[in-house]
């Protein structure tokens, strides 16, 4: 391996970005390519499935054996708002393998009594967001309710392109969101991107079948990112 | 705690590979480049070693490790990359294959 490949793919990984090795099996020669680099032919049309499933494998291409190894950070959600909802979803999302870390300034309900073994930010979003900011592997559910706490974050996760963006009220006060987005300079198409109502319809009722409903719609969202999207991707 | 929650720094081979090359040592990686069957780590996996036959990682569930380290080894000497196949069709099944009886082809190369 090209000792610069290495450091290269090291640096993507440690940024969270997704980036393949691409090594020639014949002669041992090799590459990091970042998502959104074009690479003609066969070969390219490999690469670009290997972004989206994650999986490495080998493939043919140009009469050689290229080994192409995917290294897609590893999906997380943040979950603004440490409600009822949050209770359930935490333990469900770390079963899932989906790390979870919520964020609510509001010390009443951001205690460790109630979220024992979550990462817990009891601060505001922006200031949370700023150390450790979204990207396109982050799923961002905001369930507080309160546009003081969400808004902020749903225009960063839509700025950050998250591959996941939900969002928890009802068609009425989504539509009231919908206005407060837009001055705050969000676009309409990026506001679309928003689930609201939050999660899937499986008429769930409680807060913990609501926490299932998002988590499922969570792993859709993953497992299909870059298949709608693909004429937006830059 | 590390500022990273996502990549475990401690343990990940090829963070290890590179420092041990900042540190000057001879590297070796060996990656997991297919499997049949059941076989204990995915295809991707890696396994990094130093030319004193230390190693990180795994590729697969400790059974061919030991002879992996021995082939990389070699490799760090001569520079050649190798392809390595393993499994119970093999003739050297008994002494180091899987016995969960999956099958798995490992790519041996130096670094640099």
């Amino acid at each position: 391996m090209d000792p610069y490949a290495l450091k290269t793919l090291n640096a993507e990984r440690r940024a969270r970005r997704a980036a393949i090795l691409v090594t020639d099996l014949g002669d041992g020669r090799d590459r990091i390519v970042r998502e959104g680099d074009q690479v003609a032919g066969d070969l390219g049309a490999a690469i670009a499935k290997t972004f989206r499933s994650g999986n490495s494998g080998s493939v043919e291409a140009e009469g050689r054996t290229f080994f192409l190894n995917a290294h897609l950070p590893r999906p997380r959600l943040v979950v603004i708002g440490a409600v009822h909802i949050s209770q359930a979803l935490a333990p469900m999302a770390r079963i899932s393998g989906y790390p979870l870390e919520i964020i609510d300034p509001r010390t009443a309900f951001a205690t460790s009594d109630r979220f024992p073994d979550v990462a817990l930010r009891a601060e505001w979003p922006q200031d949370v967001l700023e150390r450790q900011p979204l990207d396109a592997y982050t799923a961002l559910a905001a369930v507080t309710h309160d546009p003081k706490i969400d808004d902020f974050a749903l225009k960063a996760a839509l700025d950050a392109n998250c591959f996941y963006v939900g969002a928890l009220g009802s068609r009425k006060t989504h539509a009231k969101r919908v206005e407060r987005l837009l001055a705050l300079g969000a676009s309409a198409d990026q506001i679309a991107r928003i689930h609201a109502p939050i999660g899937l319809d499986i008429g769930a009722a409680s807060p913990a079948e609501i926490a299932v409903a998002i988590l499922a719609q969570t792993i859709l969202a993953f497992r299909s990112r870059g298949i709608q999207a693909k004429g937006a991707a830059a | 705690m590390s500022d990273n929650l996502y990549l475990d720094e401690a343990r990940d081979p090829l963070i290890i590979a590179e420092a041990w090359m900042k540190d000057g040592k001879d590297v070796a990686i060996a990656t997991v480049v297919e499997t049949w069957g059941s076989a204990p780590r995915p295809v991707g996996s890696h396994l990094v070693i130093d030319a004193d036959g230390n190693f990180h990682g795994s590729v697969s569930g400790g059974c061919v490790e030991g002879a992996v380290v021995t082939e990389a080894v070699d490799v760090i000497g001569s520079g050649k990359a190798r392809m390595l196949e393993f499994g119970v069709a093999d003739e050297t099944a008994w002494q180091v294959g899987l016995s969960c009886g999956g099958r798995i082809k490992v790519y041996v190369e130096r670094l640099g």
